[in-house]
């Protein structure tokens, strides 16, 4: 991006001519903003997430009864005092569906965090460095895709302990490969670079060219990629609680309040158990996946739009 | 050509053999045979006769060699729960897994292919957005929330389709009632596949519309419907072969939870059982197959890839 500094300014003008003039005297940002907010589907996911998020943090101060304890009668259906119902040992669903999206965020965040760090370590170890690094690296890569990724999980799972960290660690330590790959083949793209070059030729600590110059180059697609593995994340979680594999109750996760579902009489005959939790997932994921496709589009800086 | 694909098979030989590694690796990890054996009834030199037997008081590495050769002789070991050979208990579940996961892929590619061509002719149109926006409602829906809205629907509800196993007990069975058990799995498989592959086809379409040759082909005047289904169709063929490679690790995940909803019996049910049983043969078994499965699927998609696209570099 900076190399093409001129060119980008040059490209704008260009553009200002044809559209507003003030155009071309915009920061980075605010184009970012501007495309951004074109993408009508994601300015509506951000609040919407943002709600939910708010909520979830405020779990403890708005949530009408404890998760966790008795506070009605068994399986009772929607009322004014439960307005989602209590599950079939009394509990009231509402609160339980506001701590639950609170440990389901917080799984997708922190494994999200903990792939992307290892798959941009990994990934920048591999690209710059090249030869038999970035072999070794990129095979172990190859050998962990191949392995279908739920099954994978799912025997972590089996032999650490389930439990919300177990979780949270197991889903972080299988998810960095495509990572790993996206950053390994910008470094690649911008090893051949003048600036890189430049920096190389003036004798720049490593730490710097890495750090420095490498990666704020790349931070664009990470977080694009980042966006889809925190929903995917968000997915998994939800499959593995909802196979008795993941969240151990009395805890609560989406997933987990999805797995009552599985006996036919809560399937059948108490709907404001399951179809609640299910449908934040949807919500969640799809306002997840609506604001990475429009980062996608927004921070793109050949889009040219 | 022929160097290409040599040098393809030469780097999936390292990784055929770390897949082996890791599995065994992890086998190690979930805890020796042993501790099965052991309680207040068994003596410690029962213990150290069985341990010599299995031949566990070798190194780590000669125990790996031991299980490698017996692997390259099609033994993949022994349920810890039946006593029957993984082999042969993979051999008798693969079959509905196979059934399910290629009628859902073939399903998922007649839903995303024309989906996404349409998609991306029509960039930016209404018919656009409601594309894309119902893929990405494929991929944000929980597989296994989707098979129980599902069930509650049509089976609840309606009683229109059976929601478990893969034929009616108590009857012959026959193609139809299979078929009916099918949909189900089938819908929910390919509606989260169809999501990500729609978006796919659509921005390797829209590539493709932006090339010279189809700028090319409609300077030339053959009018829109040649240009699209003579020029453009024929290279779309490239990103749809990679659809497919990329499909079959997810199918394999997926097929797990979607058979255990719906009971299919194929390997994802066996798989299912052994983790809650802790049967750690099976589950490695299973993990093995499908890791060499996949790392063939990816070996031959590349390969495909190479053979449709004369343009792509053969370094």
């Amino acid at each position: 991006m900076i190399s093409n500094d001129t060119d980008r300014k040059f490209m704008k003008q260009a553009k200002g001519l044809r559209r507003k003039a003030d155009i071309s005297s915009e920061s980075y940002i605010q184009t970012v903003i501007r495309r951004f907010r074109r993408h009508h589907l994601a300015a509506v996911s951000l609040i919407v997430l943002g709600v939910i998020v708010l909520a979830a943090l405020l779990a403890p101060v708005i949530a009408p009864y404890d998760p966790n304890e008795i506070a009605g009668p068994f399986g009772g259906a929607p009322s004014k005092e439960f307005w989602l119902g209590t599950d079939q040992i009394g509990r009231d669903v509402l609160s339980r569906l506001l701590y639950a999206t609170r440990i389901s965020l917080l799984v997708g965040v922190m494994a999200t965090v903990i792939s992307t760090v290892i798959g941009v370590i990994l990934g920048l170890i591999a690209g710059y460095f090249g030869g038999v690094a970035d072999m070794i690296i990129m095979r172990f890569t190859d050998m962990v895709m191949s392995f279908p990724y739920i099954l994978l999980v799912l025997v972590a799972a089996a032999i650490f302990k389930p439990g919300l960290w177990n979780i949270i660690l197991i889903l972080g330590f299988v998810d960095w490969p495509g990572i790993a790959r996206l950053v390994r083949g910008n470094v690649l793209n911008l090893r051949e670079t003048n600036f890189i070059k430049g920096n190389i030729v003036a004798g720049m600590p490593l730490r710097h060219i890495l750090f420095s110059e490498i990666l704020p180059n790349t931070v664009a697609p990470i977080l694009v990629y980042a966006t889809s593995v925190l929903a995917l994340s968000i997915l998994d979680e939800a499959a593995l609680s909802f196979l008795g594999q993941g969240v151990q109750p009395p805890e609560a996760s989406l997933g987990n309040m999805l797995n009552g579902a599985q006996s036919l009489t809560v399937l059948t005959t108490q709907p404001w158990l399951w179809i609640p939790p299910g449908l934040l997932i949807v919500v969640i994921v799809m306002a997840i996946n609506f604001i990475g496709d429009a980062l996608r589009d927004a921070l793109d800086p050949n889009s040219g739009r | 050509m022929g160097k290409y694909i040599l040098k393809r098979i030469l780097i999936a030989i390292p990784v055929l053999i770390g897949i082996t590694i890791i599995d065994y690796a992890i086998m190690c990890l979930a805890g020796s045979p042993l501790e099965m054996l052991q309680g207040p009834r068994v003596s410690e030199a029962a213990v150290e006769a069985k341990k010599i037997a299995l031949g566990l008081d070798q190194p780590v590495y000669v125990q790996y060699f031991v299980w490698l050769g017996q692997l390259l002789r099609g033994n993949l070991g022994y349920s810890m729960k039946s006593y029957q050979s993984v082999s042969s208990m993979i051999g008798s579940h693969i079959g509905p897994t196979l059934l399910l996961m290629g009628v859902s892929l073939l399903v998922s590619l007649v839903m995303a292919i024309p989906a996404g061509i349409y998609s991306a002719i029509h960039q930016y149109s209404k018919g656009d957005y409601a594309v894309v926006t119902a893929s990405f409602l494929g991929s944000s829906v929980p597989g296994f929330f989707l098979s129980l809205l599902l069930i509650y629907l049509f089976t609840v509800r309606l009683g229109w389709l059976p929601s478990s196993g893969m034929t009616t007990l108590g009857t012959e069975g026959g193609a139809a009632d299979v078929a009916k058990h099918m949909v189900m799995p089938v819908i929910v498989l390919a509606f989260s596949m169809a999501g990500s592959n729609i978006r796919y086809i659509r921005s390797a379409m829209l590539e493709i519309l932006q090339q010279d040759y189809l700028r090319t082909a409609k300077a030339k005047g053959i009018g829109h419907f040649r240009v699209i289904n003579k020029h453009a169709l024929r290279n779309a063929l490239v990103p749809i072969i990679t659809v497919i490679g990329m499909e079959i690790p997810v199918l394999f995940g997926g097929a797990v939870i979607i058979e255990q909803i719906f009971s299919w019996p194929g390997l994802g049910l066996m798989t299912m059982s052994a983790i809650s049983n802790r049967d750690y043969p099976v589950i490695m078994g299973v993990c093995l197959l499908s890791a060499i499965v996949v790392l063939i699927a990816n070996l031959i998609t590349d390969i495909m890839y190479a053979l449709v696209d004369p343009t792509i570099q053969l370094d």
